[in-house]
């Protein structure tokens, strides 16, 4: 068969739009699911154009936890049989201001963490019923160590790789993939209100990488770019006492 | 990603070489640069003290593209093609949509862009804005005269669905408005039906340009789709080569695989490298190299329509004072003012590498400030050497103004206010339509205020 069946859960994030690219060039029947309408049409027009067999998209606010099993029985009715998940979507928490307002704090846990723990658990039944697939997600570096600048963003990413790791296990002996991407800073949507520098990557190169392994590759856990590979090691090496000194 | 450290933007921007226009000079630096990844969110970028101005790929020559200390809108991430009705041979696309990424999606498909200038490396938008004109206007017109609708955002936050029926003068004034009646967000056009991505050329060498006008009369008439010819402007006598081709009727769609990668011009050369000399050389050698090469040849589109775009950053070759482009149009009756402007070029003897001609047609573009109307254009260049390049500009001026012509503002850089007046008439007309909070460094030089 030509190409996957791919639902994108954070359609118009930048990552997933240039993997949804990738996919659309390989025939895929890609679903977009986002909060906002004019930009998944856009999107999907622009998926159907460049080669997707089909390109559906879909209305929902998925940090809503409510409206999660609504929102993967419409998935299942539009694409039926998906057999690729992908993951995207998410908030970059100011450090700043989740230091002082406690809702704040925890609804960002709540977008990048625990709302993927409602909508993870709902699929796992999909994917073990189909015994083939992937499910790939976009965590991020910055789940490898709580730092001072951005630990709220940190722990949800923390725990959703932790989470992760132990879904893979669920997983792994009905034959699915659980694929944990981990990021370092890209340029996109989310990221542009921060100021970039030198460590900020283009999405293009973080996308083939993700969709790459996604379709072809074997890995559960991969960094993008993969230097950071090393650069966590380093980082995870620091010993508490001097990392609560610094303030990176 | 502490604050206070420049954002990408910014770092860019630090980088002169980036946002500036295709011929290099005159150099300007925005105060600011927003890159919006959606329609939506380009309103907010507006809001900005400064005058905004929409930047695409920056291919056009002189400084329509540019905005010195003001604030200008990249419109490269507003690159989605929205709807492509691959039976009834239409396009809907985001305004920053390069012909590249467009071509690679329609060609196969047995589509073609109906107009195309010498680059695919513009954007829909900027091809609106400067209201392109290609190697078939004699049959084709501009790219204007196949679009429908103009999706535009002006200043005051309205977005305002533009075309002959709806917002007519508003639509008649963005095509062609080089940018100035507000930013274009997504546009709707016609295309062309091909049955080959191959074209049938066959070049024919001309001395003189009386021999060119015969030739451009008979072919056009002929049913040539696609005609153009370059020329030598430094031989004794004019001589050049006069292309012709069409669309082969039946042939493969596929793009030819080929493992070559285009050459790069890696930084601005010295300016020494393109001198007269090696200009003489470079136009000798073309000439003979086409001149010999009789009977028809097929060709992939791409090496028809853009041949400059297999060398990189061609623009670097003139070095980094850069060069400019002199595009005038004059009415077929006046043709011998060319003559002239060949003449002082070629007594000069400093040299056009790229000197091009052709005849446009009679069809008229709903632009009111369009460049392409009947007659004969010619599009010279030339290293910018300061003050003695720009006076033979200014005695170029008044060849064409007298002759009763016009300038191309996508291709120039100092053209002075009573020169854009004589060359298009509708301007008071267009200054209705303009947006308050968009302006351009070409706007500000020959505007009346």
């Amino acid at each position: 068969m030509k190409g996957h069946r791919l639902v994108i859960f954070g359609g118009t994030s930048t990552i997933a739009g240039e993997v949804a690219r990738l996919a659309a060039r390989d025939g895929s029947r890609i679903l977009l699911i986002g909060r906002r309408p004019g930009r998944l049409q856009h999107a999907a027009g622009d998926l159907l154009a460049r080669g997707a067999a089909s390109a559906h998209w879909l209305v929902a606010d998925l940090a809503d936890v409510s409206s999660h099993a609504a929102v993967v029985a419409e998935a299942q009715s539009t694409l039926q049989d998906f057999d690729t998940a992908l993951f995207s979507y998410g908030t970059l928490t100011v450090n700043d201001r989740a230091e002082l307002l406690v809702d704040y704090a925890l609804s960002e846990i709540t977008t990048n963490f625990t709302s993927m723990v409602s909508l993870l658990t709902l699929l796992a039944p999909h994917f073990e019923h189909r015994k083939a697939g992937c499910v790939t997600v976009i965590s991020s570096v910055a789940g490898e160590r709580g730092r001072r600048s951005n630990y709220v963003y940190g722990s949800a990413k923390g725990g959703l790789s932790t989470f992760l790791q132990g879904y893979r296990a669920r997983l792994f002996h009905s034959g699915v993939r659980v694929l944990t991407v981990k990021p370092g800073p890209v340029e996109s949507t989310m990221t542009a209100r921060v100021p970039h520098n030198r460590l900020f990557t283009p999405a293009a190169p973080v996308a083939q990488r993700i969709y790459r392994q996604m379709t072809r590759g074997s890995r559960d856990v991969v960094y993008a770019p993969a230097y950071w590979k090393f650069v966590m090691f380093g980082v995870r090496g620091v010993p508490e006492w001097l990392a609560k000194r610094l303030s990176f | 990603m502490k604050n206070g450290s420049p954002s990408l933007a910014e770092r860019k921007l630090l980088n002169q070489d980036t946002y500036q226009s295709w011929g290099r000079y005159p150099r300007a630096r925005p105060s600011c640069v927003s890159k919006p990844a959606w329609a939506d969110e380009v309103s907010g970028t507006l809001l900005k003290p400064e005058r905004s101005l929409a930047y695409g790929l920056g291919r056009s020559y002189g400084d329509v593209c540019l905005n010195d200390r003001g604030h200008l809108v990249d419109t490269s991430g507003l690159d989605r093609i929205i709807c492509f009705d691959a039976g009834a041979g239409r396009v809907q696309c985001e305004s920053g949509v390069s012909f590249r990424d467009l071509l690679d999606v329609i060609v196969p498909r047995g589509w073609f862009v109906p107009v195309t200038p010498g680059t695919k490396f513009v954007t829909v938008g900027g091809a609106i804005a400067n209201d392109v004109h290609g190697k078939n206007h004699h049959g084709a017109g501009t790219f204007g005269c196949h679009v429908e609708t103009i999706e535009l955002l002006r200043s005051d936050g309205q977005v305002l669905q533009c075309s002959r029926e709806q917002n007519s003068s508003l639509f008649s004034a963005t095509i062609g408005g080089l940018g100035l009646t507000g930013i274009i967000l997504s546009a709707e056009f016609r295309l062309r039906r091909i049955s080959s991505a191959l074209i049938e050329v066959e070049g024919i060498p001309f001395h003189g340009l009386s021999d060119f006008l015969a030739l451009a009369k008979e072919c056009d008439h002929a049913g040539f789709e696609y005609t153009v010819a370059w020329a030598d402007c430094q031989a004794r006598t004019l001589r050049g080569i006069f292309f012709r081709g069409n669309h082969l009727p039946e042939g493969p769609l596929d793009k030819p695989l080929s493992g070559r990668h285009g050459a790069t011009v890696p930084f601005p050369l010295p300016a020494f490298v393109l001198n007269p000399l090696t200009i003489q050389c470079l136009n000798t050698a073309y000439f003979w190299t086409n001149a010999s090469r009789k009977g028809i040849s097929r060709v992939y589109l791409d090496s028809f329509f853009y041949p400059l775009d297999s060398v990189r950053r061609w623009n670097f070759l003139y070095g980094k004072r850069g060069f400019l482009q002199y595009q005038c149009v004059v009415p077929e009756e006046n043709a011998s003012a060319l003559e002239h402007i060949l003449r002082r070029t070629a007594e000069r003897h400093e040299g056009s590498f790229l000197t091009v001609i052709k005849r446009f047609g009679s069809q008229k573009s709903p632009a009111l400030l369009s460049f392409p109307r009947p007659g004969i254009t010619l599009a010279l260049d030339f290293p910018f050497c300061g003050e003695p390049t720009l006076q033979v500009f200014d005695t170029f001026d008044r060849i064409v103004v007298d002759a009763g012509g016009a300038l191309y503002p996508a291709k120039d850089a100092r053209m002075g206010p009573d020169v854009f007046r004589a060359s298009y008439p509708s301007m008071d007309q267009f200054c209705h339509h303009l947006d308050p909070k968009l302006s351009s460094n070409f706007w500000r030089r020959v505007s009346p205020s």
